[in-house]
């Protein structure tokens, strides 16, 4: 009832947990059966290792969290060689999530998973903590059409592109995307935001701004992707402050394939298991026989 | 251990010293010394759970110092018994028993005496000496003294034992008092912790340092609790919360 179609990948269930929130998978598995997941993206990758970002890295605020990592990672060979074995053995779709700082670093990181078992590929034009590179792609729309057209003409696998919600303008920034060639679009990632110490009289963060994401970004995204599938024909993923089943299926009848969950993997550490439970309950109670019937409802009515 | 994310029950929630709480939880938990559990006692705000290192192991409960700091510990110290936890742990890589030998000195900084206790308690067939350093008040030495051979206390203010630094303490007792340690293992301040490292890197002592860091998994996973080293950037909540001194590059 709850398997999904996404770019060609056949998903058990629509909940995949989040680049960046759930490492590799294996952390995670000592807790719960991750098998149980839809999919896992995994922590953003880079065609060589990233130290991160120096200073503090998490800040609460209400309603959510600010990071700054930095896309901090093994490198892909390092990935491939021992990080994918693992996680393959998780039986779950993986979602190799790929960054880079050049246009070059993501063709060469692209053509590096083809001959690997990874099912879908993330490109991350959208991380906030990078200098060069990630999020600069995902603001300008012809930035990110050069990026996803360059990565698409080498990449063999289901190529999924992660927006940014600080893109200049996240509907042209999706269909510029398809007509690039993406298989998908997901999105949101994290808001560019920040935080001051008061007592210190400076940022609480070396890079000065951070990532913002949990529930207090749900209803932006919701409204974002709702807009973004309104306007694009290939799968859309649902991602930003997603807690429980109800904020799950939000996100689908606003048109989203399926949906990621991030920050709320720190609330609990096994939260996706009953986000995956209650959105079951939820479809047997309303009499309803797969999530391609509620996909984009909305709009429908 | 395999960690696991369980409820427990609040059996007591004590009120140690000013700004300071023993939590203890019913239940049959196992860990060992310099672990923690991440704990939420609470539904939605603060997002994220708390690093609490084990403080006391007994057969039936499980015990957590902690001081009053923010939103979260503020929440644990309006909690009552019967109330409901969730707890994730043991987690992360504690003191190892197997490289702790001979005559050991731990030392510890405030706050930093909550993963000691159990410390002491694990390491009662060794020769331990207990080094605590404190602003004014002093907690938990009492509990500690059944474990060890002697107990060294410091206040800030005077008030109880030496006035000043618990470094002080440990830098008479291995210059003036002809003390010889084995082993350091230390929990404080950075800057405490700083000075321990380089009073035993004179002395030629291999330390272990206890690392404290706002988390957000616990479980390795998303590597918001990174510390410096000289082998790179290391997680605190897997690599750690233990490391080797000489390995860490303080801020302090």
């Amino acid at each position: 009832m709850l398997d999904v179609d996404v770019c060609g990948v056949r998903l058990k269930n629509p909940v995949i947990a989040a680049s960046g929130t759930f490492g590799f998978g294996e952390e995670y598995n000592q807790i719960f059966d991750v098998s149980r997941l839809g999919g896992i993206a995994t922590k953003g990758l880079t065609l060589n290792v990233k130290e991160g970002n120096d200073g503090q890295r998490i800040y609460e605020t209400r309603g959510g969290i600010l990071n700054s990592v930095g896309l901090q990672n093994p490198g892909i060979e390092k990935f491939i060689g021992e990080e994918l074995p693992k996680i393959r053995k998780l039986n779950t779709v993986i979602i190799a999530n790929l960054g880079g700082e050049t246009v070059d670093e993501y063709i060469k990181g692209a053509e590096r998973l083809n001959d690997t078992d990874v099912d879908i590929i993330e490109l991350n034009i959208s991380c906030p903590n990078v200098k060069s590179g990630g999020m600069a792609f995902g603001i300008k729309s012809k930035d990110a059409y050069f990026v996803v057209s360059r990565v698409r003409k080498v990449c063999k696998k289901p190529l999924i592109v992660k927006l940014s919600p600080n893109a200049e303008d996240i509907v042209d920034m999706a269909i510029k995307c398809a007509e690039a060639g993406a298989d998908g679009i997901s999105l949101v990632n994290t808001f560019k935001a920040m935080a001051v110490d008061i007592k210190k009289r400076r940022p609480i963060f070396d890079n000065i701004t951070a990532g913002l994401s949990g529930p207090c970004i749900k209803p932006i995204a919701l409204r974002m992707v709702y807009e973004v599938a309104g306007a694009v024909d290939i799968p859309v993923i649902g991602i930003g402050g997603i807690t429980c089943a109800e904020d799950a299926i939000e996100f689908i009848m606003a048109g989203a394939s399926c949906i990621e969950v991030g920050t709320a993997n720190f609330t609990k550490p096994n939260i996706c298991l009953n986000i995956i439970d209650g959105m079951e309950d939820f479809m047997n109670k309303e009499n309803i026989k797969s999530i391609e019937e509620i996909k984009g409802i909305i709009r429908r009515k | 251990m395999q960690p696991v994310y369980t409820k427990g029950e609040v059996l007591k929630n004590i009120k140690v010293s000013k700004g300071i709480y023993k939590l203890s939880i019913k239940g049959d938990y196992n860990a060992n010394m310099g672990q923690f559990y991440m704990i939420k006692a609470w539904d939605e705000e603060p997002i994220l759970p708390r690093p609490l290192s084990v403080h006391d192991v007994d057969k039936d409960s499980i015990h957590f110092l902690y001081e009053v700091k923010g939103k979260g510990t503020e929440r644990l110290r309006d909690l009552n018994k019967g109330d409901i936890i969730e707890l994730t742990g043991p987690l992360g890589n504690g003191f190892d028993r197997l490289k702790i030998k001979g005559r050991v000195a731990v030392v510890s900084g405030g706050i930093g005496i909550a993963p000691m206790l159990y410390a002491a308690k694990t390491l009662k067939d060794l020769e331990v000496d207990f080094y605590a350093g404190f602003r004014d008040e002093i907690y938990v030495t009492c509990d500690i003294k059944q474990y060890v051979k002697n107990v060294y206390i410091s206040t800030d203010s005077g008030t109880y034992g030496h006035k000043g630094y618990v470094t002080d303490c440990l830098s008479e007792s291995l210059r003036v008092g002809g003390k010889k340690y084995d082993t350091v293992l230390c929990c404080g301040p950075e800057i405490m912790m700083k000075k321990v490292v380089d009073i035993c890197e004179t002395n030629e002592i291999p330390v272990y340092v206890s690392l404290e860091s706002s988390m957000a998994c616990g479980l390795g996973a998303c590597l918001v609790c990174t510390c410096t080293t000289n082998k790179g950037k290391k997680r605190v909540c897997k690599d750690g919360p233990v490391f080797l001194g000489e390995d860490v590059v303080f801020n302090a």
